[in-house]
């Protein structure tokens, strides 16, 4: 009796978390699938049919995946090289007294709008921001604006509030015993920083990244404002394609692949993070 | 060539010609002392470690004050104290995670204060293990090897990692993680991990503390019969008297900083220099002294009890009429709690044998207790 309660009780607690995945996740995934396989309308929008034209024509923006596929992988990589410093100063060596603020001071860009920080960022990068100052100390022609490089920084500066918490949460419940054992067994703080702290803080980089990694590939704000149409995503190819030119299979077939590719890396990157940490401890993330 | 000496020289049997060519010179002498106490001790009574009038304060306050604590080579020496009397500061000094405020730090005659703790010869075995959670048991145990330059090489370490975890009796758990071991494995492995680098001096920090009674037991004996068979140093920081007193070979009582007395357990247990060390080693019972700045002592098993003040052996110091309170059975022996008009409560421990020559005394009976004059401790009061 109490049994049978009890379970009532986990189905009613889990079914809006079950409904919101069904019904705004699995179907909309489903739809996508079949939408890939149909032709565009005459007016554009979308006709049955079942073609792999659309899948075999995703050559055509070959450019936006390859971009998507550099740049998502290498910001994300550089956002937690700038990460980590960051949260292990904030769990390790900052006074405990105001490593809450301090926390803070850390996701204070976010209290502003994205769209104002980007805005900040093109008057920065562009002509005459950083390249100007640089041609009066004597270094001329370069050019931040629209390239690669802008999206980086763009992506650093915009993710690097992500990833810092997940890395303070892991470096702050290290136990910091372990740090002395390591000195006590004659290994010197580098290598004890590359023996024990690295490898029990992995989780919380993998976790951070993965953040990272899930938004950077998915979006189209930043490469359209720092990129400038020159550096774009498969996320702008995709607004081009669903509004601009209404090719929504073409479309479809887009999104299939980059969901597709999203989810064979997520799979190869945490098993990888898997086998390099406490399976236990691992398992969290 | 030290970490594969971990196991050698317990079977290590030199042949007589050998030794001779070994003394000729004092080069040859120094290297026979190397084989037979690995590890590099000189001298069996030379102070491993030594402080010398070592200072530590936290703030305003002084965990250890003006200490001069020495540990000789080759001993069980026990630091022991209620918390916060600085038992803990002292070791973590010689471990190199403290620097005193004043005072320095010898190990093996050599001056370490303000050495880091990679880098001084000794060795730790945590209160509540610290073994690396990411890596194998093999792994947490060759640590030590793997920090050396030059770095042994694999089969020597592994070699090395099987020898520590037989002398733990865990041969076969290399491969096994740290969360699949129970609480007394954990502790071998933290033990094996520290041992296998041979420090100078093995300081072990509570190290039964989180174990359940019987295990506690258990490792004691243990932990006795390692360090006869390794020969390595051994110095334990605990609160618990019990544990002192039974592992060790000579026992340092601290307080508020400072050491109070060292010696043997049986030294503390019958020539406490005041009241709080008779306190603190074993029960014991406090009467009125001679003066106020004085107490006496008189421990519970010393106390002799019979039904009447007449049935008391003959010559003892003092006899008194007292009236049983309570009664508790403790199997090897059973303990009175008493009350005397002219003593106020005391204790007394009677043997299983007395029982069967007198009985047992019931609570609310009238009977007598006395003790001999050399039972009697006056002790200052400090």
């Amino acid at each position: 009796m109490k049994e049978r309660r009890s379970r009532a009780l986990t189905a009613a607690l889990l079914a809006p978390a079950a409904m919101f995945f069904v019904f705004l996740l699995l179907v909309p995934l489903v739809v996508v699938l079949v939408f890939s396989f149909g032709v565009r309308g005459p007016a554009g929008g979308y006709q049955a049919g079942f073609t792999f034209d659309n899948y075999l024509n995703l050559a055509a923006r070959g450019k936006a995946f390859y971009n998507t596929l550099t740049l998502a992988p290498l910001a994300t990589l550089l956002t937690a090289l700038f990460a980590f410093p960051m949260a292990y100063f904030l769990a390790l060596k900052a006074n405990p007294k105001y490593r809450v603020a301090l926390l803070v001071l850390v996701m204070a860009p976010f209290w502003t709008s994205q769209l104002l920080r980007y805005y900040a960022w093109i008057m920065l990068l562009g002509n005459k921001g950083i390249p100007s100052w640089l041609a009066w100390i004597g270094i001329h022609d370069v050019r931040i604006i629209n390239t690669p490089v802008a999206v980086l920084i763009g992506a650093v500066y915009g993710f690097l509030p992500l990833m810092v918490p997940p890395i303070y949460v892991s470096l702050e419940k290290l136990d910091k015993r372990l740090l002395e054992a390591s000195a006590d067994l004659g290994a010197t703080p580098v290598r004890t920083f590359f023996q024990v702290t690295l490898p029990l803080a992995l989780p919380g980089v993998a976790m951070g990244s993965m953040l990272v990694f899930i938004l950077l590939m998915g979006d189209y704000i930043l490469p359209q404002f720092l990129g400038g149409g020159k550096v774009f995503f498969i996320g702008n190819a995709l607004v081009d394609l669903f509004l601009q030119s209404r090719n929504w299979p073409f479309g479809a077939a887009v999104s299939v692949a980059l969901v597709a590719i999203m989810f064979v890396t997520i799979y190869f990157y945490m098993r990888f993070v898997l086998s390099k940490t406490d399976t236990r401890r691992a398992a969290l993330v | 060539m030290r970490c594969s000496g971990l196991m050698a020289e317990r079977k290590l049997i030199v042949p007589p010609d050998d030794v001779a060519s070994m003394i000729d010179t004092a080069a040859g002498l120094m290297e026979l002392q190397e084989t037979i106490f690995p590890g590099g001790l000189v001298a069996q009574d030379q102070n491993v470690i030594e402080f010398r009038q070592v200072t530590k304060r936290f703030g305003t306050v002084a965990a250890v004050a003006d200490n001069n604590l020495s540990v000789k080579a080759g001993e069980f020496l026990s630091i022991l104290g209620p918390s916060g009397c600085g038992k803990t500061t002292s070791l973590r000094m010689m471990a190199g995670f403290e620097q005193p405020t004043s005072g320095e730090v010898f190990i093996r005659g050599q001056n370490v204060t303000g050495v880091p703790a990679y880098r001084r010869p000794v060795n730790m075995v945590f209160q509540h293990y610290a073994l690396f959670p990411h890596l194998s048991v093999a792994d947490n145990v060759s640590y030590g090897l793997r920090q050396r330059t030059p770095r042994p090489s694999a089969s020597d370490i592994s070699k090395a990692v099987d020898e520590a975890l037989a002398m733990v009796r865990l041969d076969g758990y290399g491969k096994r993680r740290s969360y699949e071991l129970s609480g007394g494995q954990l502790q071998r492995v933290a033990l094996a991990r520290a041992l296998i680098n041979r420090p100078a001096v093995l300081l072990l920090d509570e190290p039964l503390a989180a174990l359940d009674r019987k295990l506690r037991r258990d490792m004691q004996i243990e932990l006795q019969n390692l360090q006869r068979d390794v020969g390595i140093t051994f110095l334990l920081v605990t609160h618990d008297q019990e544990e002192a007193l039974s592992m060790s070979d000579r026992v340092c009582v601290m307080r508020e900083g400072k050491i109070v007395q060292t010696g043997s357990p049986r030294e503390l247990y019958d020539r406490p220099v005041n009241r709080y060390v008779a306190d603190f080693v074993g029960k014991t019972n406090f009467f009125k002294g001679p003066s106020t700045d004085e107490t006496l002592s008189v421990r519970p098993e010393m106390i002799e009890i019979a039904a009447s003040v007449a049935r008391l052996p003959e010559g003892l110091a003092a006899r008194v009429p007292v009236k049983v309170l309570n009664r508790i059975f403790l199997g090897e022996h059973t303990e009175y709690r008493v009350a005397s008009e002219a003593l106020g409560e005391f204790m007394v421990m009677a043997p299983r044998k007395s029982e069967r020559e007198a009985g047992v005394y019931d609570i609310g009976d009238m009977i007598a207790a006395g003790w001999r004059a050399e039972s009697e401790r006056i002790l200052p009061n400090t």
